[in-house]
């Protein structure tokens, strides 16, 4: 959660990104996809800019996997087109694509050793073996695994692995780098130093990265822009602050971080009008009963239910007077653990600005 | 508390007793096949023997019927084998690579003629050559091994693939490889000890096969038939357990190395360097 907050400040600066527009990497011209009767992808549309580190963030069967698939050339689509710099790749096999792919398991061949699964790309193009090697050397140094050449794959650690698939992939200086879902089988820690790693080392290269995930804080960690996606359709597409920020579903608003979707009478009691609106837990005030409320601001009562001391911030579940309830963050600037915990059970008073509030559609 | 201390040195007196036990079921049997080859009798075991003598060594060297058998059995088995790897390997990758309408009943149909007695394997054989007015050659006897030895190659193979990470064939064809060097780099080297194992057991089970054989051999003997014949009309009987010595040296070795083989290439996975 506190990694969620920051990673989503840390990004606010990496808008400036996106104003070096040049020719699309990819691009989606309403792609579809059926397995059998199941629309797995549904009139995809999507611009994915040259150098970018782009996410496709949902969650499982969301269609994200099989966008991937498509652009790796293992599924084809039933209908659109993908294009590759500009050129028609639909109908094109794997190994005719300028397009490499970190698997989820590494998909490392384990009766080669690290310096033969990095070659395996160059040796089937059959590039000269002393070029081979010197390639092969550069990509150890890049992911920092010199030294490791003659391990076999079952003699690395899980991190190791990862780093081996992205030499190998790096080392055909692919157009385009895929990657599903590669930080899911390594341990907390481990997977917070490859996000800093992974997003260091596409700064360094300058590949565009399309990088698929379930998880919304590593896409907000890492991703110049994420596409969002539910039940095979594109529901936004943005920078994280953007998305973040302006959600512009309530799906979106649901997935993304935590969020308070506010809906029926408690809505329209609060802002006077019939909508749907999201409100970010930080965004909210929490205040004693006598205290005023300030100028373009919401407000409303309610009883503290749960107080959850986090340490760096605390989380509390507000039950509001007429049903319904909103969860709040508050950091713990001034406050103790003593001081929180004696707020569960108070009546309290919430506002936040007008300005922070997301009418979001259904 | 002590007794846990060493594994191995406190198997009790039973457990020593039943490996005893269960080593000798195995292997006495095969010892009194050495013993009879040195009896000078000619038709009768009689035991103890009445004398000790090498001479039915210098008389197997010298039959010419029991070499033809040999050579024959050893020329079925290894056409046998390659049909089999070969056929069996391509049925296992369509099964296991696609999926199609029929699967399992394919799947099913292909492992049935190992579970079917030989019997009836070895009957509708010979009717459907006799049908076809195909005639007897050393080639019905290969088609009739083949019914067999494709289903150990294809079950063989078929385990492996299904414990093949099956992203490693993506990923070769991901880095630029196509299907010819994919199947060369990634999928021979990953099904290549299941390939030699089913290759070792469909030779083994064509080496030694009596019900089919008999069935499609016509006028030609293979080895097991050509002893078993021997059984039946006695002429030069510890003849026969020459042979079989011969093909206890023969087998020992390979399945010697090939154990050797498997559990060095445990050990150095194991090793850090």
């Amino acid at each position: 959660m506190n990694t969620l907050l920051s990673g989503a400040g840390v990004h606010s600066g990496n808008c400036e990104i996106m104003t070096n527009i040049t020719a699309p990497a990819l691009q989606f011209d309403q792609v579809s996809k059926y397995f059998g009767e199941v629309r797995a992808v549904d009139q995809a549309d999507l611009d994915i800019r040259d150098g970018e580190f782009f996410s496709m963030l949902g969650p499982s069967g969301s269609g994200k996997t099989t966008c991937l698939r498509m652009i790796a050339g293992f599924e084809r689509p039933t209908s659109g087109r993908i294009l590759l710099h500009g050129q028609d790749v639909s109908s094109l096999p794997p190994y005719e694509r300028n397009v490499n792919t970190v698997f989820q398991d590494y998909a490392l061949f384990p009766h080669m050793n690290v310096e033969e699964n990095i070659a395996y790309g160059l040796m089937v193009k059959q590039v000269p073996k002393a070029e081979r090697l010197k390639r092969v050397e550069e990509m150890l140094e890049l992911v920092r695994l010199a030294g490791f050449a003659k391990r076999k794959p079952s003699q690395l650690s899980g991190g190791q692995r990862q780093r081996v698939a992205l030499a190998r992939a790096l080392i055909n200086h692919p157009k385009v780098l895929l990657l599903d879902e590669p930080l899911g089988a390594l341990d907390l820690k481990l997977r917070q130093q490859m996000q800093v790693e992974l997003k260091a080392l596409q700064q360094r290269v300058g590949i565009t990265f399309i990088f698929v995930t379930h998880d919304q804080e590593e896409a907000l960690t890492m991703s110049d822009r994420i596409a969002l996606f539910n039940l095979g359709r594109i529901e936004q597409t943005g920078t994280p602050a953007e998305i973040y920020e302006h959600p512009a579903t309530s799906f979106v608003a649901g997935f993304v971080g935590t969020s308070n979707l506010v809906t029926g009478d408690v809505a329209k009691r609060i802002t006077g009008q019939e909508i749907i609106f999201s409100i970010r837990p930080e965004k909210i005030h929490l205040a004693d009963l006598e205290a005023g409320v300030p100028q373009d601001s919401h407000s409303v009562d309610g009883v503290v239910r749960d107080v959850v001391y986090l340490g760096l911030y605390t989380r509390y579940l507000v039950e509001l007077e007429g049903g319904g309830d909103l969860v709040v963050v508050e950091q713990n600037l001034k406050t103790t653990s003593m001081d929180v915990l004696k707020v569960k059970g108070k009546k309290v008073r919430l506002h936040w600005k007008k300005e922070h509030v997301r009418e979001v559609g259904n | 508390m002590r007794s846990n201390s060493a594994p191995g040195s406190s198997a009790s007196l039973g457990v020593k007793l039943g490996a005893l036990g269960a080593f000798l079921f195995l292997n006495v049997p095969i010892l009194i096949i050495f013993l009879y080859t040195l009896t000078p009798d000619e038709t009768t075991y009689t035991f103890p023997l009445p004398g000790i003598t090498f001479k039915w060594f210098g008389v197997a060297v010298q039959r010419a019927d029991l070499w033809r058998a040999l050579i024959l059995s050893i020329q079925v088995a290894s056409v046998a084998t390659a049909v089999a790897l070969i056929l069996g390997t391509l049925a296992a990758a369509a099964v296991y690579r696609s999926s199609f309408f029929g699967r399992e009943a394919v799947s099913f149909l292909l492992v049935l003629p190992i579970a079917l007695p030989g019997i009836v394997t070895g009957i509708a054989l010979r009717s459907a050559l006799g049908t076809f007015d195909f005639p007897f050659s050393f080639w019905t006897i290969v088609i009739g091994h083949a019914t067999f030895c494709v289903v150990v190659v294809y079950n063989n193979i078929l385990a492996r693939f299904r414990r093949m990470q099956g992203s490693q064939i993506e990923a070769s064809m991901d880095l630029g490889a196509n299907s010819f060097q994919t199947f060369r780099f990634v999928v021979l080297p990953n099904i290549a000890t299941a390939l030699f194992a089913g290759g070792m057991l469909a030779f083994a089970l064509s080496f030694d096969e009596v019900i089919v054989t008999t069935f499609t051999a016509g006028q030609q003997s293979t080895l097991p038939i050509w002893i078993f014949s021997q059984l039946v009309r006695p002429r030069d009987r510890p003849v026969t357990n020459v042979v079989a010595t011969i093909v206890i040296l023969i087998t020992f070795f390979p399945i010697f190395f090939a154990q050797k083989l498997t559990a060095g290439t445990s050990d150095t996975q194991g090793e850090t360097k």
